[in-house]
């Protein structure tokens, strides 16, 4: 079920300049989301945010019955959504997307893989696998050290490797290059973040024989497979990402790896 | 409580708001958001003889107050429809209407022929104004000639209300309305959307992948309008307005421009939930202006 939706914003907070993490809630519990889900959120008084902008379920928080989005500011529409105030209004279209097609068998260990703010779908992605009683890893690459984002949060759930471009935190370079990928072996792998970085992975993933899964960002205007704007190049043609992704495994995609 | 009923061509509508072709998938993806039987009609994804896989991705860039699209008809055909999405939509209490689209006249014919057979759709759209697609849709749509014979063909092969989708890339619009008209058309739509363009200057390349797309939303709302008016004072058939409807009172523009009826397109991708909307708002405003029929402002411009 799917859900248009004023929510409440309960707490602003900005982990970085280029960074903001909205606390939303609601008056009557919220829905069921599953990691890997997304919603569709509607941008109010920026005159050049026409479409709604996608943003991923970065944590539910049922206890308090929050709804955590980590966004990074890179245009109009993002930088609008870093100055709602506590008390302020939200309009979301959610949960959409598929999520993750796999949340967790006991003792399965699983590695999630995170650039940028990439991260953001894989801490709710984790805290759903360790519940089921996976054993979730993160690999985490930045640019640099005040990058990193939610780090104390990921280690509640599984133990955490981090790369920083500069070498400040971790070790220096992209995530593929982590000694983390030859000292050890995971059942499965997840990841998200820029296509470059996710292409390196799923190459790894392919040499390595391990199923891999890809949540891709394509661009989106209508967030429920109707426009056709979104489309990603899969074996079985051309499909929406918003609606049979975005969370996709890397064999079912056209890409050249 | 105003009359808000009306009818296309004999195609009877509880109101006039409808959702445009290609914005509102089978209506099924807006179901939990919408309740899809407070809407006049439903107007489902353009729809071919055979499958198309569409354009490349991107296929879509945002512009001021509107977005360029080239999805370029993607779609499983019309044996596909017919056999999965029909059964899925036919006991929708509303219009479906199937908007048809084609790269020859006789694939244009032979798609309406199918539909003719399902006997819940009572109308199709014929879109000869599609300017994504290489061969066929706009081709025949920009001149009058290429409108006539389309529409013969298919008036030939459909029995039921034909209202054909009319290109705003032309040079005059109410002449290819009287063609499409003279060719037997029982109504016409417009407008489709407007060519345009978008460049990535860090890229230095254009931002859709064929370069050129469609422009929709408000951007484009006051040449509808335009169109419309002259269309609706150049045929005696119904017309149906569309192009940047976001609310009611865009809805009412349409209307006293000559539209017995409206479609709502990328306002749905801003707010799904705007065509109940646009219905209860054009009812509300009636009221408010001591109108007892919706009647009283069709085409009062
Ligand atoms: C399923 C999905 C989940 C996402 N989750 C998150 C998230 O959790 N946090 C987050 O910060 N961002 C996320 N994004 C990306 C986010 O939607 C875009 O950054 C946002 O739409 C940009 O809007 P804007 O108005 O600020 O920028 P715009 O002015 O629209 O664009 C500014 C720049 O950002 C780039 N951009 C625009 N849209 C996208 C996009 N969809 N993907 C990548 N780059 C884009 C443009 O190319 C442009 O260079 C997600 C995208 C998708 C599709
Ligand atoms: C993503 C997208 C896909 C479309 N697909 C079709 C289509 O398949 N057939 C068609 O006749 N029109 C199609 N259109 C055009 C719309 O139906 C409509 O004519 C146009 O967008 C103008 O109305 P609007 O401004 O309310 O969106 C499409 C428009 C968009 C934005
Ligand atoms: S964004 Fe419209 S189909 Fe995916």
């Amino acid at each position: 079920m799917k859900y248009l939706k004023d929510l409440t914003v309960k707490a602003v907070e900005h982990p970085h300049k280029k960074y903001v993490l909205l606390k939303l809630t609601d008056h009557e519990p919220l829905p069921e989301m599953a990691p890997g889900q997304f919603v569709e959120v509607k941008v109010e008084g920026s005159e050049r945010t026409f479409l709604r902008r996608p943003i991923s379920i970065n944590y539910v928080d049922r206890e308090n019955n929050e709804l955590w989005l980590l966004i990074q500011t890179v245009g109009d529409g993002t930088r609008k959504l870093a100055t709602l105030k506590e008390g302020d209004k939200l309009n979301l279209l959610f949960p959409l997307g598929n999520g993750f097609s796999d949340v967790g068998k006991e003792g399965e260990e699983v590695l999630l893989i995170g650039g940028g703010v990439g991260v953001a779908p894989l801490l709710e992605y984790g805290k759903w696998l360790k519940e089921r009683g996976a054993k979730p890893t993160f690999l985490l690459g930045a640019r640099s050290k005040a990058d990193l984002l939610e780090l104390e949060l990921f280690r509640q759930f599984g133990e955490v490797f981090i790369t920083t471009e500069d070498g400040s935190e971790g070790e220096k370079g992209f995530v593929t290059q982590h000694s983390v990928l030859s000292n050890r072996s995971f059942d499965r792998i997840s990841v998200c973040g820029p296509k470059p970085m996710m292409v390196a992975v799923a190459k790894y993933a392919k040499k390595n024989n391990v199923k891999c899964e890809v949540s891709l960002e394509n661009m989106m205007a209508c967030g429920l497979g109707a426009c056709l704007c979104c489309v990603e190049k899969t074996v079985k043609g051309n499909v929406c990402v918003c609606k049979e992704g975005p969370v996709f495994d890397v064999n079912l995609l056209s890409w050249d790896i | 409580m105003a009359d808000i009923r009306t009818n296309i061509a004999g195609l009877a509508m509880k109101n006039p708001v409808m959702t445009a072709s290609g914005t509102f998938g089978y209506g099924m993806e807006f179901a939990d958001v919408v309740n899809l039987e407070e809407i006049g009609g439903i107007i489902v994804k353009g729809t071919t003889l055979h499958p198309r896989e569409g354009n490349d991705y991107p296929r879509m860039a945002e512009t001021a107050s509107g977005m360029l699209n080239c999805v370029g008809l993607q779609n499983k055909g019309v044996d596909y429809f017919c056999q999965n999405i029909y059964p899925e939509i036919k006991d929708l209490k509303t219009n479906v209407i199937v908007n048809v689209s084609g790269s020859s006249p006789e694939d244009y014919a032979e798609c309406a022929r199918r539909i003719d057979e399902l006997e819940n759709i009572l109308a199709i759209e014929l879109n000869i104004s599609c300017p994504n697609v290489k061969q066929g849709g706009m081709a025949f749509g920009v001149t009058c000639e290429g409108a006539r014979t389309v529409v013969e063909a298919v008036r030939k092969a459909y029995h039921k209300t034909l209202i054909v989708k009319l290109s705003p890339n032309v040079t005059s619009i109410a002449d290819i309305a009287k063609a499409v008209e003279d060719a037997g058309a029982d109504a016409v739509s417009l407008i489709n959307t407007l060519m345009g363009m978008a460049i990535d200057i860090e890229r230095r390349r254009p931002k859709l992948s064929i370069s050129t797309g469609g422009l929709s939303g408000p951007a484009v709302k006051p040449v509808a309008v335009r169109c419309v008016w002259q269309v609706a004072k150049a045929v005696k058939i119904p017309v149906v307005g569309l192009g940047g409807i976001m609310n009611a009172e865009d809805a009412i523009e349409f209307l006293m421009a000559g539209a017995s009826a409206i479609e709502i397109g990328t306002a749905n991708f801003i707010d799904p939930s705007v065509s109940e909307k646009v219905a209860q708002g054009v009812n509300d405003w009636l009221d408010k202006h001591g109108c007892k029929s919706v009647k009283e402002i069709i085409g009062v411009i």
